[in-house]
């Protein structure tokens, strides 16, 4: 795929807007092909991994093969929790923004599982470096939705207090470093925290989180050359939903054939997952994170999956690709897929599904109520004018405090 | 003449340089196909072809890098930098390379190019859609600095930055790409089609380098600015009925000082402002050589209105943002000041 006659290569993506798109030409490895070496296995023996596809729900929806974590029907169903609770809530804080009510949102439709299962697989105490694309994360810790509301709207409970634009969310609390508006740069800094944590002798780990077409960033090379050097305990992460807003994955890949075969000429540990498949990112992440708490450094996954709506707010996708893209995405529908596994073994049925998408949406809706009572970006209240001289340093020196009195704050 | 807004004036400014000339390519994050986040290469692809305006991967660094060696070979590159807040990582291929390639090889080597990118506040962008880091540059011997503030300029001085053969780095300030903003919050957006700068020729011309625009003649004090802030002076000047005499700068690198230092000297009141925080803005270079050239003529001290010096804030922007009112009493200042 190219664009016409040019004199350098400048690849395209399969299908423009008008187009049929359909990904016969994905030679996707089948579920339950990939082999699961020990996690000790030297990063350069994962070749396979990184050309192939960690799988574990076959088209039947059943689990197969080495890589099936063989997790609990109430794991599950908690996984399956969290992300209808994700994609629930995007939607409304969609609505929400659409009515005025923040500046700005970014949903993670189709890529649910991506976060939800790689933040169930590490342990609480593990140190996450998310994108802006991994609510679903904080769900999966338990952070209190109407908290991640107050910080969309911006309102007086906002514990951001304003500063950053909606789903740039910050938790310390629950190890969930403040996420940056500067692609990239969080993939480094989690190498660092990890180095940190084996400096302190905890066997805690860091994951961060990038997408495909940051990888072209020099912050990303940067990350895995720290990662090979001090074999850090990190799990590397890149979620390659295709698209990098008009961007299709080939504009960062290159000639490469996989997002995880760049992490071979570092000799890390790569490896390519089906992002689509709750049950091997949960695998994949729990390999990776045994292999780095037992000091054998840093994992890259690459997690194969679909941007399944716009980039954010202030995109239009219908301009660059063809709508019904998403429809015939060959790895399916992340919900979907976990849903039918737990009703293929009796575990869960129709109405317990819709059951407990009415829940979700009831939650959703009395925490938005709930969040709205401490104001809202434009009715306010917000945090009082005087905090955005607050936090520039630890104590404001004189030229802050002359500047907030020419404010009269 | 047609009526177009900032990004059409832009769009058409390049597209009479790629017509024009073979050796014109324009290219950045999403600039391709798509025309950029803003629209302003739209349909360029389609016209020139996909070697001549084309998507980058995301790495300023390599933006700026790829600029640098194509003007090596002769190639008379536009890059575009998607926001001004992620022109950082490009930072040292500007400020140790492109700027300095003419000097250190003693001209046997040039890197003229222009590396565009929208610029500045109002919109609600955040800490990293709305910064203004032109100081960072106008710091750095060897690149030019350029802020337009309407669509006639905006055309004439992008055909200018390209044609002057070095390196312009050209902040485009977003906030007005669709009309002229009062500095009033939250109004209505108006339209360029009431601005006399709204109309713009469809083929070549230029705007100088180096010369500023007397936007309003006036007797009170003096305004130096540039940028969104042009417009927001002379809604203050409205508002307020002081006779300000205010100075669009359009070119901070080589800034005009001829222009400003005429209209102190028979003012004897300035105000220079930017959105950008104040210590070691360009306000500070301002106020410097204005104390220099025009020392016992100044009746007041030189005013800087600036952002504060803190990050740019989300939820509140226009306490950070130097609205209309903060300009009229900024005026008020200079002008009431015994
Ligand atoms: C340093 C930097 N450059 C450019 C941008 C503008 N930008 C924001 S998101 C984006 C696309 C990122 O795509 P990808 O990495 O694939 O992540 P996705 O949005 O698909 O999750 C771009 C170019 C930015 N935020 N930071
Ligand atoms: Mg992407």
């Amino acid at each position: 795929m190219s664009n016409g006659e040019t004199r350098f290569r400048v690849p395209a993506p399969p299908f423009r807007p008008g187009e049929e798109p359909d990904f016969s030409h994905l030679k996707l490895p089948k579920a339950g092909e990939a082999k699961r070496p020990d996690p000790t296995v030297e990063g350069r023996e994962t070749q396979d991994l990184a050309l192939g596809l960690v799988g574990v729900l076959d088209h039947n929806h059943q689990a197969v093969g080495e890589w099936d974590p063989k997790v609990s029907a109430d794991v599950l169903r908690e996984g399956l929790k969290h992300m209808v609770l994700t994609r629930i809530y995007d939607e409304r804080m969609l609505k929400l923004q659409r009515q005025g009510k923040m500046s700005f949102y970014m949903k993670s439709k189709g890529e649910e599982a991506v976060a939800v299962a790689a933040a169930m697989a590490l342990r609480d105490d593990d140190m996450i470096f998310p994108s802006y694309r991994q609510q679903g994360m904080l769900f999966a810790r338990g952070r209190d939705i109407v908290d991640m509301m107050c910080h969309c709207i911006s309102n007086s409970r906002d514990n951001l207090k304003g500063r950053q634009l909606p789903v740039h969310y910050t938790w310390a609390e629950g190890n969930f470093f403040t996420i940056s508006g500067n692609l990239g740069t969080q993939f480094p800094q989690a190498v660092g925290y990890a180095m940190a944590c084996a400096y302190k002798g905890e066997d805690r780990i860091a994951a961060s989180w990038i997408g495909d077409g940051t990888t072209a960033e020099g912050d990303f090379h940067g990350a895995l050359t720290l990662a090979s050097t001090y074999r850090a305990p990190t799990i590397l992460n890149v979620v390659n939903n295709q698209w990098a807003i008009s961007s299709y994955q080939g504009i960062a890949l290159g000639d490469a054939p996989t997002f995880a075969s760049k992490g071979l000429g570092y000799c890390l540990a790569s490896i390519r997952v089906d992002g689509n498949d709750f049950l091997a990112v949960y695998a994949a992440t729990q390999w990776a994170a045994e292999r780095a708490r037992a000091g054998h450094g840093t994992t890259l996954l690459e997690l194969f999956t679909y941007r399944a709506d716009a980039h954010s707010t202030s995109d239009e996708p219908s301009k660059y690709r063809p709508k019904t893209e998403g429809e015939v995405w060959p790895l399916g529908d992340p919900i979907e897929r976990l849903k039918q596994h737990l009703i293929g073994l009796g575990e869960w049925d129709q109405a317990r599904h819709e059951q407990l998408e009415e829940e979700m949406t009831q939650l959703v809706v009395k925490s938005y109520k709930e969040a709205e009572s401490h104001g809202t970006l434009h009715e306010g209240p917000l945090a009082p004018t005087q905090t955005i001289f607050e936090d520039v340093y630890a104590e404001q020196d004189w030229r802050l405090k002359r500047q907030r009195q020419d404010l009269g704050v | 003449m047609p009526v177009m807004n900032m990004i059409q004036a832009l769009n058409s400014g390049m597209d009479v340089l790629l017509e024009r000339d073979e050796d014109v390519v324009a290219f950045g994050e999403d600039a391709g196909y798509f025309g950029g986040v803003f629209k302003t290469t739209d349909g360029l692809q389609a016209k020139y072809g996909a070697d001549r305006v084309f998507d980058t991967p995301i790495n300023e660094a390599a933006i700026a890098a790829m600029a640098i060696g194509m003007a090596a070979r002769g190639l008379k590159p536009i890059a575009e930098i998607q926001f001004a807040d992620y022109i950082f990582p490009a930072i040292d291929q500007i400020v140790s390379e492109m700027s300095r390639i003419r000097y250190r090889s003693a001209g046997q080597f040039t890197s003229g190019c222009v590396v565009r990118t929208p610029w500045g506040g109002g919109i609600r962008g955040g800490q990293t859609h709305s910064m203004s880091p032109e100081a960072f540059f106008t710091h750095v011997p060897g690149v030019q600095v350029v802020v337009p503030s309407n669509p006639y300029d905006a055309k004439g001085l992008l055909i200018a930055s390209l044609e002057s053969g070095d390196p312009v780095i050209f902040f485009e300030p977003k906030r007005i790409y669709n009309g002229p903003f009062d500095g009033v919050p939250d109004k209505p957006l108006s339209s360029w089609a009431k601005h006399p700068k709204g109309e713009v020729p469809d083929g070549h011309y230029t705007v100088p380098l180096g010369k500023a625009d007397i936007v309003r003649e006036g007797e009170a004090c003096t305004v130096v600015t540039y940028g969104t802030l042009v417009h927001v002076a002379e809604a203050a000047a409205e508002a307020s009925g002081i006779d300000a005499e205010i100075i669009d700068l359009r070119t901070l690198v080589p800034y005009d000082i001829e222009t400003i230092a005429k209209s102190v000297n028979k003012t004897g009141r300035v105000v220079v402002a930017h959105e950008a925080p104040r210590t070691s803005g360009f306000g500070a270079e301002l106020a410097a050589q204005i104390q220099e050239e025009c020392f016992y003529a100044l009746e007041a001290p030189v005013f800087r209105l600036t952002g504060w010096d803190t990050p740019y804030p989300h939820a509140h922007e226009w306490a950070y943002f130097p609205t209309r009112d903060r300009f009229a009493r900024a005026m008020k200042t200079v002008t009431e000041a015994a």
